[in-house]
Formats: structure tokens, sequence, C-alpha cells
């Protein structure tokens, strides 16, 4: 019982997380793209909830954000006016998963005032909104690129495990040798032999395709250690008595046994292949600027000057991390569930 | 001795695949090292042919592969285009620093995960049980990269250690008593990072195999004789738990190694993952295949060590596999 509970707990977080993300126009309220360049590197902007009368406000409310009349990138508020932050505001267009076309924004304030949640970054981008869209770039890699493993696994799994013989022998070597390989040295490697300088949709996919290629190897052995076992069970002799085909066999009564395995599998995937989006794009062989993505958000911090003087640029870490946290998770409960025998 | 002889031919198969597969990404590749001269007005398209064929670019894969396995017999593993040196010379500076680095934090990892792992499965519900792990869920979810920033941003606040490169400037003038805690002031960040990175899974992993012990019979029997606690648990307890672990231990040296690719990028030591990365931008081809090759080695070399400590520690091991 609490390890179903457990399940429904990690995976709901999950799905928040994702909606979030997937409604990144929404929640954003600005453009990942448009420039203030008069509010490079700006902080957070405090949200206040009491006024200069001391009155508590349940709504809260801003202050503008200003230059200092001295000092770079140093920011004063503007105590003059207060803006509230107003809900379902309307602000610059978007689309909801790049087909419905609105401009309704969960939160934001009347203008001249500028609401950076998460501070700004060098152009003065509203840091907030880039890493919800960035979200989009990089968990769209991994989960793209974990069903590319996944799918590889799967296929190479049943097929050797099924069939035994030189195939499986060949496959299983094979394996071997992607194991052995150095991941992240290799994605390297094979990054570099690919072109540098292309269309950003097509990096995109470039990288997502050898991130997904190169992982193929671990599924595909855990998959063929259960077809193999599966494989011997009395039914399955039953089955092919009647006549059943191989394909029928497989997909009626191996498969069933491998889901689990498969879901616990992606759910350490995916993580793990967003880790690898990241780094790529943080060493500046990934998705290059201005297409957000976390990696390439956080690769800002590649420069000393920015690490130790602006605390909020370590943010998209932050958002990497809940990901991964929830994920692994998701993956420990259902690990935990597979185990007990109810899946 | 047949054991090791096999798993020493099966390594040297697996080498051979690794820089084959090197090669035939490569052939995947559009442009070389050379294209960017093409541009350049004042180099005439012959020049840049007669360096393609200088270096055998305009030779066919397996000529090309043939030349490289040649070159590495000759102990030069080809050529870089940028530094203009045989490859090897290159490597094996940078490797060497890498594993300095590598082996270094993959000592302290096991010092610190053993006792840890062991003291919490002999305390299991407890609340240093829980808090260790809610500690390594979290140690689990934070990747290296930020780890890595995080303790970067740390030192450079506080200005307590020195950051980037392996030796301060001054190096050379120090004794040699200062030569070391030069060195090990540069050591601290980056085997920090990986450190943190690689715990998390080996306190789980020596944690769930000592539980799984601590349930036997034997450890039942044991207890009733009265043995001390700490003698049950290190002397009768993790020796049956290590068959496991030592496998593991081979793949740690695995996650190490790709781990401190980017530990090296971030904390600016000169091992094989700055060197790797220039290669790849600059697209030096050779290098690339060289640090692959090196880093699959490393690998390789981990998991040959495991087995070999595998079969000293566990007898039946050695019989399966004659």
């Amino acid at each position: 019982m609490t390890s179903r509970r457990k399940v429904i707990g990690a995976s709901s977080f999950l799905l928040a997380l994702h909606l979030a993300i997937l409604f990144a126009g929404f929640i954003a309220p600005s453009d990942p793209a448009s420039q203030n360049r008069d509010f490079p590197f700006a902080p957070p902007t405090r949200l206040h909830f009491v006024d200069a009368q001391g009155r508590f406000h349940l709504r809260p409310f801003i202050y503008q954000t200003e230059p200092a009349p001295e000092g770079l990138y140093e920011y004063l508020e503007n105590r003059a006016q207060a803006y509230t932050v107003r809900f379902f505001v309307s602000g610059p267009k978007y689309k909801v998963a790049g087909l419905l076309p609105l401009h309704t924004h969960l939160f934001g304030v009347d203008s001249p005032a500028q609401i950076f949640l998460a501070g700004s970054d060098s152009y003065g981008r509203d840091q907030f909104s880039r890493i919800l869209y960035g979200g989009q770039i990089s968990l769209a890699a991994g989960l793209l690129a974990a069903g590319i493993s996944l799918l590889l696994g799967l296929l190479v799994g049943c097929v050797s495990g099924f069939y035994a013989g030189w195939i499986d022998e060949s496959a299983m070597r094979l394996a071997e040798l992607f194991l052995v390989l150095p991941w992240l040295y290799v994605l390297l490697a094979i990054r570099s032999f690919l072109p540098l300088h292309v269309s950003p949709a097509e990096t995109f996919f470039l990288l997502v395709a050898v991130i997904g290629t190169i992982g193929w190897a671990r599924p595909a052995r855990l998959i063929r250690g259960i077809v193999l076992s599966a494989k011997m069970r009395k039914y399955v002799t039953a089955s092919r008595g009647f006549g059943a085909s191989d394909a029928y066999i497989l997909r009626r009564h191996v498969l069933p046994h491998a889901y689990g395995t498969l879901l616990t599998q992606a759910a350490l995937l995916v993580p793990q292949y967003v880790i690898a989006e990241v780094t790529l794009s943080f060493l500046g062989l990934g998705l290059s600027e201005p297409m957000p993505s976390w990696g390439n958000l956080l690769a800002n911090l590649q420069q000393y000057s920015v690490l130790v003087s602006y605390w909020w640029m370590f943010l998209p870490a932050l958002a990497l991390v809940l990901v991964s946290l929830g994920y692994l998770a998701v993956a420990d409960a259902f690990h935990q569930q597979l185990q007990s025998g109810s899946m | 001795m047949k054991f090791l002889e096999r798993r020493l031919l099966h390594a040297i198969l697996l080498l051979i695949g690794a820089s084959l597969l090197c090669f035939l990404f490569s052939t995947l590749a559009p442009g070389s090292y050379f294209d960017e001269m093409k541009l350049n007005p004042q180099i005439s398209s012959a020049t840049v042919a007669a360096l393609r064929s200088q270096y055998g670019l305009d030779q066919p894969l397996p000529l090309r592969y043939e030349h490289w396995v040649k070159s590495v017999l000759h102990g030069e593993w080809g050529y870089s285009f940028a530094y203009n040196l045989p490859v090897r010379g290159l490597v094996v500076v940078r490797a060497r620093n890498t594993l300095l680095l590598t082996s270094l934090a993959a000592a302290l990892a096991w010092l610190i995960a053993i006792p840890l792992g062991v003291w919490t499965a002999s305390r299991p519900g407890q609340w240093e049980d829980r808090l260790s792990m809610a500690g390594t869920s979290f140690l689990l979810s934070v990747p290296e990269l930020v780890v890595a920033l995080g303790l970067l941003y740390c030192v450079i606040r506080t200005h307590a250690l020195p950051v980037g490169g392996m030796v301060s400037a001054d190096h050379d003038s120090l004794g040699l008593w200062g030569r070391v805690r030069d060195l090990s002031a540069h050591l601290i960040v980056p085997v920090a990072t990986l450190v943190l990175a690689s715990l998390p899974i080996l306190i789980r992993h020596v944690r769930a195999s000592m539980m799984e012990v601590l349930q036997a019979p034997f450890i039942q029997s044991a207890r009733g004789h009265g043995i001390g606690r700490m003698t049950l648990l290190f002397r009768y307890a993790l020796p049956a738990a290590a068959n496991p672990l030592i496998s593991l231990f081979g793949l740690s040296v695995a996650g190490l190694l790709s781990g401190s690719l980017l530990v090296e990028v971030i904390s600016g030591w000169p091992g094989l993952g700055p060197l790797l990365l220039e290669a790849c931008l600059s697209r030096d081809f050779y290098v690339v295949v060289g640090v692959v090759t090196a880093s699959t080695l490393f690998m390789i070399l981990g998991s040959l060590l495991a087995d070999v400590m595998l079969a000293m520690a566990d007898p039946r091991v050695r019989m399966d596999n004659v």
C-alpha cells in the first residue's frame, strides 16, 4: 500500500513539473528572448506584502527596479510607487505547446515595472521565463533520447533473447563494447565529428539521436534477460504448440513481463539524458544561444565573475535537480513496486 | 593463469572495437581540421590537399585505420594537427593527471562509503540510517556539473584555495614539501566533487549487500557466540558481502572517469577532459581518437582489476571461468 502511495506521490510531483514546463508560455511573464538592455544582471524582484505604512496586503506587490546612480550592475527599488502583481494579465504572445496562440499570462505587473522572479541575465532577459522555456528543450531532449534508447534496447533485447544463436552472441558482444565505452567521452567525440554549425533544430535532433543511440546497451541486456526467462514458461511452449507465431508470443506472452522494467529504466534514463544534454550544451557542443536550454543557461557560470557575483544564475541548476529528484523518486517507487511483485 | 589470459585477450579485443568504432563514426564527419584553411585566401587549395595527403586524410577508411594501428605500434598514436606533435606525448601527460585525480577520488570515496554503508546497514530504520538515505537520495539527483559549480563558488568566494590548473605559478621554486602542499590544494576541489558525486551510489550498494548478509544464519550464530559488534561487522559480514562490491569497484572507476571530464573542464584541471574538448572544437581527429582510446583503456583496466580482485577473493569465480 505504501509503495503504491509512493508511486502516486512521486508521479504527481513529476507531472506537475512537466505541466509547468509544457505551459511555459502561460506561466512565464515574458518572452524568453526579449531583452532589457537597461537591466543586465538585475537581482530577483522582491515580492512585498507589507507596505510603507505597515499595512499587510494579501496580494503581493513589487517596486520598480532602477539602476543605482553609481556602480555597474547595481540596482535599487524605487519605493515611490507600488505595482501589485496581477493574475491572468495580457502580455506578449506565445503558443501553448507550439499550437494554440494565446497572450494571457498567469501573472504580471503593469508597465513600466518589470518582474524578474529569478533575476535577469547579461542581456536583461527574464531568467524565470528562460528556465521554463529552457526546460522544454532539455526535457524534450531527455524524453526523446530515452525513447530511442528504450526502443533500440527493446528491439535488440527481444530479438537476441528470443532467437538466441549467433544473433544473440554478436548483439551481446556489441552491447559489451558499448557498456565499456566511457559514454561522456564518446558523446563528445561523436559530437565533434558531426557538423558544428547547423540550424538549431538540426542540432537538437542530432544531439537526441546521438545521446539515445549510445545508451541502447543496458536496456537491451535487461530486456534480453527477461525475454530469456519468459520464453521458458510452460504457457509459451503451449501456445507454440497451438501454432502461435513468434510475433504473437512475443507480444502476448513475453513482453508483458518487461513493462515494469521498461518503465523503471525510462525513469532512470530520462534524467540521465537530460543531464547529458545539459552537459553538452554547457560545454558549448550542444544547443547554442539564442535557444534557451538548461545547459546554456548554466554556461553563463563559466565566467568566474558571473559565478561569484550573481547567485540567481544558479537557479537553472535547481530546476535540473528537481527534475532528476522527481524521476529518481519515481524510479525508486516503480522498483519497489516491481520487487513486491504487484506490477 | 588461464583466467587472466582470457581476460586480457578480451580487453584487447574491446580496445580494438572501441578504436574501430571511433574511426567508423569519423566517416560521418563532413568536415576536417583543414577545412578552415580553405577559407584563408593566402593558403592555396594545393597546400591544403598536400596537408590532407600528408596526414593521410585522403585515403579510404580501412587504409587510414591500418595506418593508425601501425602508428600506435610505433608509439606515436597518430599526429595532432593542432599541436603538430605525436598524439601519445600529449595524451600520456594528460592521462597521468586524470589518473591521479580519479584514483585519489576512488580511494577516498570507498574509504568513506564502506564504513558509512556498514554502519547504516547495522542499524536499519534508525535515525542515522534515515539521515544517510535522505542524504544519498539528494546527492544522487544533484548532477556533477552542479556540484562542481557549487564548490567552485564556495572556493572563489572564500579565497580558501587556489582555483584552476594543477600547480601555482611559483611551483618550481618551492621545496618538496611546499610542492606537495601546493598540488594537494589544487586537488581538493576536483577530488571533492568526484567523491560527492560517486558517494551516494557506493553507500547504497554497500548498505544493500551488507543488509543481505546480516540476515544470514551464520551471522545469527556468530552473534550468539558473543562476538563483538565491530568484529562481527568488519571481520565476518563484510568479506561475505564483498563480491558485488568488488564488481561495483570496476564500474565506479568508469563513472569517475566520465565524471572527471566535466570536473576537469570546470575546475581547470589539465587532464584528458580539457584536451578532448579542445580537440573536439578544433576537429583534431587523432587526438580525439587517442583520448577516447585512452579513456576506454582506463575503463577496461578498471574492470580487469575488479575481475582479478574478485578471483583472488572468491575461489568460486576462478573455478567458473577456467
